[in-house]
């Protein structure tokens, strides 16, 4: 049972990566403007155009350019970038990490906002407190990410300036380390100083990025919590002599949390998608930044590679939420 | 029970806060000519990062101050205004009439169309929307036009998933039986009877797309990639700002609080239609 569900995912999900790479590859080579006219000084001639096209296999039909590229990449290889001609996949991979660190600082803050908010809520149901809460996890909601970002450059790096605003690290710092992921290396080497300058760098993004998600995950889990609280199992561990908190924390969040499990995944994705704009704003070095001036240079091979890996994320985060809901939930175990 | 009593006692006061801001945007952004103190091209480098009024330096004729070329930031923002409601108006529309078409015929239908538009709109979700976005524009060359289109290419998903899903619980109602008892065609059915139980859901989501065809044009703009670069747009004036923050700060604000403002507007329209409409809510 979990097991076909698992496989018929996986299938939809090749069906999805397929589709993303064909529209990517019609949307991108409709555009006018030729990239190789970018790349080559004024003056050159006909014949150097010509063969530059051929180089990036660009003087066959598109159809043919597809299914090249396809089997490029079924064998890893994304091709060239056309604007900083190194290889697609080592380029993305230098800043994937980046990227992968701050949408996992922003979920956590945003489950931890989130979650305490809910918990706070629900225990204080039909306060002034519950109101609060209600209202600023309406705002939160409502202001997406980009304004969130702006909102704390202004507060936080001009008018109280204690976090960075830009860039990823600073530097003038001696960086020891061997993977792109900075932040966690930075834990395991004990370099704590490292740490809390990456910290300071990516808190602000983070946030930008966490508060439309800790605002849904606050309203959701909330409702889930009050729900769960009027059942009898958990008015008898009231009765038992628990304290509201305890109850809250050891007999309804287990049961309240699943539907917002789901919803976290797919609003996840949105998160990571986020990260392309508030990586820009914070001049964040990550995938998003890059894809950014991929576009503006037209560098078609890693427009192409950076949408792909994008897309291959978000698939592979909805198919494991699928199936950790199909793991946790009892219904589906057993049926 | 409070809320509900609430509710009959009428309009909520944020819901006029955020019909008022809105019509005063719009009607600021229409008459533009006319209210604008100044030309919102002017450039003067003796009136460089002139402060907002109430600061010591100000210049009585510049209310919120200039930007680092001198320019008036108000009549920016209220010329910059046009293209942020001519985008949302017909992005928005654009997108709720595909949107709100496909899921219709997705969730009536069932079947292979039904397969077919899912399948689609999957592939649509896997994309990030943002970089989706600046490629369209990329692709199609900036201009009013191209950020539309751009918009409404991406963003029908939204109406289709949301009408889908009502759609498919309408055709289970007993009305759509009956009416097919009555001997009425699918067609006729989708069209007469589900699609008015639908369309408290588009209008709630139209609102709703307005304000985020608003923010996906500023992002737009930011990156330089909107339309053409004369022209002052909300998204054009914040990316200003952005560079000249810790010498002009509020070229940065202003802009900032127009936007959230008419976001959060379109938002509470949004939220009040949908709750107004939701049987299960009222």
């Amino acid at each position: 049972m979990l097991l076909q569900r698992f496989l018929i995912r996986l299938l939809t999900m090749l069906i999805t990566l397929f589709g993303v790479a064909v529209v990517v590859f019609v949307v991108i080579r409709v555009a006018p403007g030729d990239p190789i006219a970018m790349m080559l000084p004024p003056g050159a001639t006909d014949a150097d155009i010509a063969r530059l096209r051929a180089l990036y296999g660009l003087d066959k039909t598109i159809v043919q350019q597809f299914f090249i590229w396809l089997s490029g990449v079924a064998r890893g290889d994304f091709g060239t970038s056309i604007s900083l001609r190194q290889d697609v996949l080592g380029l993305v991979f230098n800043r994937l990490p980046a990227t992968l660190e701050l949408a996992i600082v922003a979920l956590v803050m945003a489950v931890a906002i989130g979650g305490t908010t809910a918990i706070i809520g629900a225990r204080e149901r039909g306060t002034a407190v519950e109101a609060g809460i209600d209202i600023a996890s309406g705002a939160a909601l409502s202001i997406p990410d980009f304004l969130w970002g702006l909102v704390l450059i202004l507060l936080f790096g001009v008018l109280v300036p204690i976090f960075d605003i830009s860039g990823r690290v600073s530097p003038q710092l001696d960086l020891p380390f061997v993977t792109q992921f900075y932040l966690f290396e930075s834990l395991l080497r004990l370099r704590l100083d490292l740490t809390w300058d990456l910290l300071k760098h990516m808190l602000m993004p983070a946030v930008a990025l966490a508060l439309p998600l800790a605002a849904i995950i606050s309203q959701l889990l909330k409702q889930s919590l009050k729900e769960v609280l009027d059942l009898d199992y958990v008015v008898l561990a009231r009765v038992k002599g628990f304290s509201e908190t305890q109850v809250i924390l050891r007999e309804a969040l287990k049961n309240a949390a699943l539907p917002t499990l789901t919803l976290v995944g797919v609003q996840f994705t949105f998160l990571i998608g986020g990260t392309v704009i508030v990586e820009r704003l914070f001049s964040y070095e990550g995938l998003g930044n890059m894809a950014i001036d991929a576009v503006i240079n037209r560098d078609l091979p890693l427009i192409q590679g950076i949408v792909l890996v994008f897309a291959l994320l978000f698939v592979l985060i909805n198919l494991s939420v699928d199936m950790m809901y199909a793991l946790l939930n009892p219904r589906l175990r057993h049926g | 029970m409070d809320e509900g009593r609430a509710r009959r006692r009428g309009v909520p006061p944020r819901l006029w806060l955020a019909g008022g801001w809105l019509l005063l945007a719009l009607l600021a952004a229409i008459f533009a000519p006319l209210v604008a103190p100044q030309d919102p091209l002017a450039q003067d480098l003796m009136l460089e990062r002139l402060p907002p009024f109430w600061m010591a330096g100000a210049d009585p004729g510049y209310w919120l101050g200039t930007d680092s070329l001198g320019r008036d930031l108000l009549s920016r923002l209220i010329f910059g205004g046009r293209i942020a409601f001519i985008v949302a108006f017909a992005a928005a529309i654009a997108a709720c009439l595909v949107g709100s078409a496909l899921g219709l015929i997705a969730g009536y239908f069932g079947g292979w169309a039904d397969r077919i538009i899912s399948r689609i709109v999957d592939v649509w979700m896997a994309f990030p929307p943002v970089l989706f976005a600046i490629l369209l524009v990329a692709v199609l060359g900036t201009g009013l036009s191209s950020v539309i289109l751009a918009i409404a290419i991406i963003d029908w998903t939204r109406f289709c998933r949301v009408i889908r899903a009502e759609t498919m619980g309408q055709s289970r109602m007993d009305y759509v039986e009956n009416a097919r008892i009555a001997g009425y065609g699918r067609i006729g059915i989708m069209l007469r009877e589900v699609l008015p139980n639908v369309v408290p859901s588009i209008v709630a989501l139209l609102s709703l797309e307005m304000g985020i065809a608003v923010i996906v044009e500023a992002i737009l703009s930011f990156v330089n990639l909107s339309i053409s670069t004369d022209d002052p747009t909300w998204g054009g004036i914040i990316a200003e700002g952005r560079l000249s923050i810790h010498q002009a700060w509020w070229v940065l604000v202003f802009p900032l609080v127009t936007l959230i403002l008419t976001v959060l507007s379109f938002s509470q329209f949004g939220e009040a239609l949908k709750t107004r409409f939701d049987p299960v809510l009222r």
